[in-house]
């Protein structure tokens, strides 16, 4: 009596074990048959972007991941650099109260008559987008902020992607991981 | 001739993408001529695809060698030595991501949005433990998760609760789990990877908020083993209904169980099932009965449950942002308010049309009042099952691991006096 039923117990045991079994199997294959990518990680597009500063404060690192790309090919190497000085100011010195960036993180360096070449110290930058917003306004919009990959942990959900107000955070290939505008084209 | 129009097409267009990536610069590049190098713009490279290879490869060798462990060797040392390797490779070296629990959502983006591309790790992650699981119990819980391992090296001086108690809060995993289905299906958030307790530990990183909650958690894991497991993690819901039906799994005591009551209170989850005594042995009309009643039970409490939510289904998918796109959008045409919000500032200067965006949340609500009905009936079947569980208790000799809610993790084994 009691071998009959845990004959019975085993039976139903191993037929819904096949039941789940068959279940993962489906659920495996409509998945493998769907896109599918090798690899994708976070980024910014640019065009979308409109530098509301969640940037530097969402990231779930304490230094945020996104951080300012010069795309120097962009740049009009202009002494008066919308993206470095601040637009109110009064004297054009480069001292740290007339520069737009909180932590002076860009380097100005002179070139030859009137061009200066910017560029941005990584380690200082906080990817506020401050100067990116002033790059864009006045400027060419080589100031460009972009989750620097070498940081970013990639999140299984990006926790800026969750606060940014223009959706400008996706996934991307990660054989293609940038999304600057104008680059590349030479 | 074909040649040549070819040519010209190509100088056409080049000359066009050189326009527009030139022409709508306010100030051109200077020439230089004091021979000036430009520098290169550098970008790095994510981490390589090898390594993703090999997290799986990791995966896959660390389940076989603690699946082996536990069911030939039956070592609780040994386990113990692949728990920590766990803890250091998937939590602290690859910072608790991708991990199987989180994987679910990625599963469900996809089986509902096809445009969705998901790393074939999102897969991977996913389904292998619930195979070991089918085929082994869940000895990817015993030593594998690194959100088990963290709490299991701090179970120090596990109580035992009681069992109608440990019943109620098992309900919390089934709700957080069809929460998380809802809101991964409608593509709206992760909830699972933002209220990932521990993960800020892995990065030393975090939000006050989340150290607070994954702290607290750990203190409580001194007392009350393996806490986030046992009555919250959804992933462990799956793997707990799958493993009541695996094929082997841990036991025991190595042959017949002697019922010498040794390992009674070894097991720091409460997962081992003990005799029933006689005074259980229900009459089998009596249990027909409770059978009926609750085939009556069940579907009622679905149904309210299921109504229930459905009121509520406005409130919950204002997590989605299109929805509270629009409806903030809806709301700033009524209101003299002059701050406009951000996002509706950045939806106005993408220059996508209203109509299309209040469409789309118009289906995403529809979604969500679905859902809803569903996520309400699920935890209505699941409070029924529950209830009947607690009553109708299956009559038993002897001292048997639950096969559902251990987690393989070979603690009573060394109590146990047989063994061979
Ligand atoms: S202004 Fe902000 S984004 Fe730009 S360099 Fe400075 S810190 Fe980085
Ligand atoms: S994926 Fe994570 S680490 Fe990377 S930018 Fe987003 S929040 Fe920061
Ligand atoms: S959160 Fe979005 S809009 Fe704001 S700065 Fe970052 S990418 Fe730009
Ligand atoms: S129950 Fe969940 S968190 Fe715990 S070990 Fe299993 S999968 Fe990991």
């Amino acid at each position: 009596m009691d071998n009959k039923k845990l004959n019975r117990r085993e039976f139903i045991n191993k037929g819904v074990r096949i039941g789940i079994g068959v279940g993962i199997g489906v659920i495996g294959y409509e998945l493998l048959s769907r896109t599918l990518s090798s690899k994708t990680v976070w980024q910014i597009d640019p065009a979308k972007c409109i530098q509301c500063g969640k940037c530097a404060t969402s990231c779930v690192l304490e230094q945020s991941a996104v951080k300012c790309l010069h795309v120097y090919q962009m740049c009009g190497y202009c002494d008066l650099c919308s993206g470095y000085l601040r637009p109110e100011t009064k004297e054009l010195t480069t001292g740290a109260e007339n520069q737009l960036c909180p932590t002076s993180a860009i380097e100005r360096k002179y070139i030859d008559d009137p061009y200066f070449e910017y560029h941005i110290n990584e380690e200082l930058c906080i990817g506020c987008g401050k100067c990116v917003k002033g790059c864009g306004a006045f400027g060419n919009g080589s100031l460009q902020l972009q989750v620097q990959h070498e940081l970013c942990v990639n999140c299984n959900q990006c926790a800026i992607a969750r606060e940014c107000p223009s959706e400008a955070f996706s996934r991307v290939p990660a054989s293609s991981p940038y999304l600057l505008k104008g680059f590349g084209g030479k | 001739m074909k040649k040549s129009t070819q040519v010209a097409l190509i100088l056409l267009i080049t000359s066009l993408i050189a326009f527009n990536l030139f022409g709508v610069q306010r100030f051109p590049r200077p020439e230089f001529e004091n021979g000036y190098q430009q520098p290169e713009t550098i970008l790095n490279a994510p981490r390589a695809l090898f390594f993703e290879y090999f997290d799986l490869a990791v995966l896959i060798g660390s389940l076989s060698l603690i699946t082996w462990l536990i069911l030939k060797k039956r070592s609780r040392k040994a386990v113990f030595w692949v728990m920590i390797f766990s803890l250091l490779y998937f939590g602290f070296y690859r910072k608790g991501c991708i991990c199987p629990v989180g994987s679910l959502q990625n599963v469900t983006l996809a089986l509902f949005n096809p445009e969705y591309s998901l790393p074939i790790n999102g897969i991977a992650f996913f389904i292998i433990p619930l195979v070991f699981t089918l085929f082994f119990g869940r000895t990817f819980c015993a030593g594998v998760c690194p959100l088990g391992a963290i709490q299991d090296v701090f179970a120090l001086r596990p109580v035992s609760l009681k069992s109608w108690v440990q019943s109620l809060l098992g309900l919390i995993p089934f709700i957080y789990l069809g929460l998380a289905v809802l809101f991964a299906a409608t593509a709206s958030d992760f909830i699972v990877c933002r209220y990932d307790p521990f993960v800020g530990f892995f990065r030393h990183n975090a939000s006050f908020m989340m150290f607070a909650i994954g702290g607290i958690l750990l203190f409580i894991s001194v007392f009350i083993a393996r806490p986030y497991c046992r009555f919250l993690c959804p992933y462990g819901v799956l793997l707990n209904l799958v493993s009541r039906f695996s094929k082997k799994h841990l036991t025991i005591a190595p042959s017949a169980c002697i019922s010498c009551r040794l390992c009674e209170n070894s097991c720091p989850f409460g997962a081992i099932d003990k005799p029933t005594g006689a005074k259980f042995k229900q009459p089998s009309n009596v249990l027909v009965k409770k059978l009926i009643l609750y085939c009556l039970i069940i579907p009622f409490l679905m149904a309210v449950c299921g109504w229930t939510a459905s009121k509520y289904y406005e409130s919950f998918a204002k997590v989605n942002f299109k929805v509270k796109l629009a409806t903030e959008i809806m709301q700033s045409k009524n209101s003299e308010s002059e701050v406009i919000p951000l996002e509706i500032t950045a939806f106005r200067s993408s220059g996508n049309s209203e109509e299309v965006l209040f469409e789309e949340a118009k289906v995403i609500l529809n979604r969500f009042y679905l859902g809803n009905w569903f996520l309400g009936g699920f935890i209505g079947l699941v409070f029924g099952l529950t209830l009947a569980r607690l009553t109708i208790i299956p009559y038993k000799t002897d001292y048997t691991t639950n096969k559902g809610t251990c987690f393989s993790c070979a603690r009573c084994v060394d109590y146990c006096p047989v063994k061979e």
